[in-house]
């Protein structure tokens, strides 16, 4: 390395040690302030909203301009929606995963477009996916199918904000996480399992259909349970394409629109009347949506670290 | 697909190579699907902001007949406000409404309304941002105005202009207040968040025990977890009675607490790749560091961390990336006024704030529809070279470099 020199050797001692000091005592610092902002954050939150979350307040809907009641509709709205872009997304991220492992050729220009194209996905600002989801999913695809079934202006069944399309935009965002930790999944599988399973005079498909699917189907639930906690915490795609305030009912198909608990904290953030009354159910929503995206992460995170040392055993 | 005996019955082997061609050519398609996204999304994005060309060329149809063509999908605008909810939802429109709290009142407002008193009196206060029923109709009344624009100046004039005030009875569309206030916050995330997360990251790869680094380093990306939402709404709390009481100014909601929210965002990003970066220059470097007499501090700071420099250029570039396109923490805590200065200490309102803002209430085909998607269109481009910047160029060298040398 060109940057060891024989620095020091000129200065004293005690000036040496002296920066020496300094310098991991900077680091200690950065350590800190970051663990203990995460922690305060953690912390606060949990103190706050904890107490104020009751049955009442996970059952019921919100009542009285959003200072009494519960958040039930935006927690079905969110469990809804996530499911719904599971179904959608995990199916193409694994087979996408599949392509990677299974049948690319490290330098084939294909398969390091679909790499790059993957990387550059997951680095696509979440409202550029709203403007997408808007533009694409409701006006040319909604917009299209009720031309195919003769509806459009105001009795249009596909063309508005809509359920379906919020799950479909937020599919599209979560590609990257369930591609990145499925392909982790796949690679996991000893290499001895495919021999032997094509030794055997199995073909390719058979092989990944019976031996590598089945022995990956864990790290292809890590990656959706990822999946659906960063898309349940996802808000800013969805404000247009399907998000509301407030519901009469809960959605029943997935051509209505829905309340979201990550928007109906927004919501109640930003536009409540009165601060002071609205401040519990800040909390309490907050607090419910850290459970749901961290209990999700945690989920994975355990799952994931067993595989691991499957791996390494 | 079944199990098949391996018998050499040429039919059966036909078919399996049949349905084993399909398989692969199905893999394949799906593959392509994420390339194909990225496509879908720049033409869809481009294709929405593509309106504004014909007002750009002179001989535009008026903004009226641009609505009735691009509307053929969705419900008629006029009546947007008053009576056809179901294409907005019942949102309370007024909410969001940027004018209610722009405290650059710059250019006299003819309108005729009655809502400058509101306007004037609400701007140094955001949360009397509410909804009110007469701010409510007397916007509205500024929404109708707006699909009969009076365009004085040409266009390209007025998006490079200084004001941002698409809603009034002369639409303004400048985008340099937005560029700056992303600038502005960006900027500063990036001073608060990369050395911090930096420093943290040598603590946690170098000198932190074993059983702090255990604890510390799952927290730190704990906060990776937080939904943007949250973090927001953290900075509206809390962190912006925090600014105020250091800093005594007179906005609550500032730059430097919207700088400060996306750091907080940023800093897992940068922390966990520059740790990861660190990690993995080769353990033979720090040993022979340490062998020939350098103290470990030495060996952090002047072996260790130059080789990973291309890792940390990286994290930092992804901090970026990011920090320029959240929406949600810039929602909340910037206080959303796109004034064109250059303090630190006034509200600022982002492109993406923008976006988030006012698309829900924007008459879908209008101009300012149209300005709202070029805006994504930046967003998109400014990422995507970002991210291939750190694709081909960060990457590129962090092979090569331990390729070549270790």
């Amino acid at each position: 390395m060109a940057t060891l020199r024989h620095s020091g050797t000129t200065r004293s001692e005690l000036n040496k040690k002296l920066f020496g000091y300094f310098a991991v005592g900077i680091t200690v610092i950065g350590g800190f302030v970051v663990f203990g902002t995460a922690l305060f954050m953690l912390l606060h939150f949990l103190v706050k909203g904890l107490p104020h979350i009751s049955w009442e307040f996970l059952s019921q809907a919100p009542r009285n301009n959003n200072t009494e009641g519960g958040i039930f509709p935006a927690i079905y709205g969110t469990t809804f929606l996530v499911l719904t872009m599971a179904l959608l997304g995990v199916p193409v991220g694994t087979a996408t995963a599949l392509y990677l492992t299974e049948y690319a050729k490290q330098n084939s220009f294909f398969a390091k477009s679909v790499r790059f194209a993957v990387n550059t996905l997951a680095g696509v600002p979440s409202i550029v996916f709203g403007l997408f989801g808007v533009g694409f999913f409701v006006q040319f695809v909604g917009g299209g199918l009720d031309g195919l079934i003769g509806k459009g202006g105001s009795s249009a069944v596909f063309g508005h904000p809509a359920l379906i399309w919020a799950s479909a935009t937020l599919s599209v965002l979560t590609l990257p996480v369930v591609i990145v930790s499925v392909e982790e999944a796949l690679r996991a599988v000893p290499r001895e399992l495919r021999e032997a399973s094509l030794a055997l005079g199995a073909t390719k498909w058979q092989t990944i259909w019976k031996i590598v699917l089945p022995n990956s189907l864990t790290g292809i639930l890590t990656g959706s349970i990822l999946a659906v906690g960063r898309g349940a915490g996802e808000v800013a795609p969805i404000i247009f394409v399907g998000a509301v305030y407030s519901l009469p009912e809960l959605p029943t198909s997935v051509t209505d629109q829905f309340m979201h608990l990550g928007y109906h904290l927004f919501v109640l953030a930003t536009q409540s009347p009165d601060v002071e009354a609205a401040a519990p159910q800040q909390y309490a929503t907050t607090v419910v949506l850290l459970l749901l995206t961290f209990g999700l992460n945690f989920t994975a995170t355990i799952i994931r670290s067993r595989i691991r040392k499957k791996r390494l055993a | 697909m079944a199990p098949q005996s391996t018998g050499s019955h040429p039919f059966r082997r036909r078919k399996r190579h049949i349905g084993e061609r399909i398989a692969e050519f199905l893999i394949r398609l799906t593959a392509s699907v994420s390339i194909l996204m990225i496509f879908l999304i720049l033409v869809f994005v481009l294709r929405e902001a593509w309106g504004i060309v014909s007002y750009l060329s002179g001989s535009s149809p008026t903004a009226q007949t641009e609505v009735t063509v691009h509307k053929s999908n969705t419900d008629a605008p006029e009546t947007y406000g008053d009576s056809q909810p179901d294409s907005y939802g019942e949102e309370p429109a007024p909410a969001n409404e940027p004018e209610s709290y722009n405290p650059d009142v710059q250019e006299t407002i003819t309108d005729t309304s009655g809502i400058v008193p509101t306007e004037t009196s609400s701007s140094d206060e955001p949360e009397s941002y509410n909804p009110d029923v007469t701010d409510y109709t007397a916007t509205d009344a500024g929404t109708e105005k707006e699909s009969e624009p009076l365009i004085t100046k040409t266009l390209s004039q007025n998006i490079v202009g200084e004001v941002w005030q698409p809603i009034s009875s002369e639409p303004k569309y400048g985008i340099m207040p937005l560029i700056l206030g992303t600038a502005k916050t960006t900027f500063l995330a990036i001073l608060i968040a990369a050395p911090l997360a930096i420093l943290a990251a040598i603590y946690t790869a170098f000198f932190a025990p074993r059983r702090l680094r255990e604890i510390m380093k799952p927290v730190i990306e704990l906060l990776a977890g937080f939904p943007s939402v949250v973090v927001g709404f953290f900075c509206l709390m809390l962190v912006a009675d925090f600014v105020q009481s250091t800093f005594g100014v007179e906005y609550r909601l500032n730059a430097i607490v919207g700088g400060i929210g996306l750091a907080i965002a940023i800093v897992p990003v940068i922390f966990t790749i520059t740790e990861d970066s660190l990690m993995s220059v080769p353990k033979t470097y720090r040993e022979a560091s340490l062998a020939l007499g350098a103290t470990e501090w030495q060996t952090a700071f002047k072996v260790m961390l130059p080789a990973a420099l291309p890792g940390v250029v990286a994290a930092v570039l992804l901090g970026v990336g990011r920090a320029f396109g959240e929406t949600m923490i810039a929602l909340m805590a910037t206080g959303n006024a796109a004034v064109y200065s250059g303090s630190m200490l006034e509200p600022v309102r982002t492109l993406a704030a923008t976006i988030g803002a006012e698309m829900g209430e924007v008459i879908w085909g209008s101009l300012h529809y149209n300005i709202l998607f070029m805006l994504g269109v930046l967003l998109f481009l400014v990422s995507f070279t970002i991210n291939a910047l750190t694709e081909f160029f960060v990457k590129g060298m962090l092979a090569k470099k331990f390729q070549g040398e270790a």
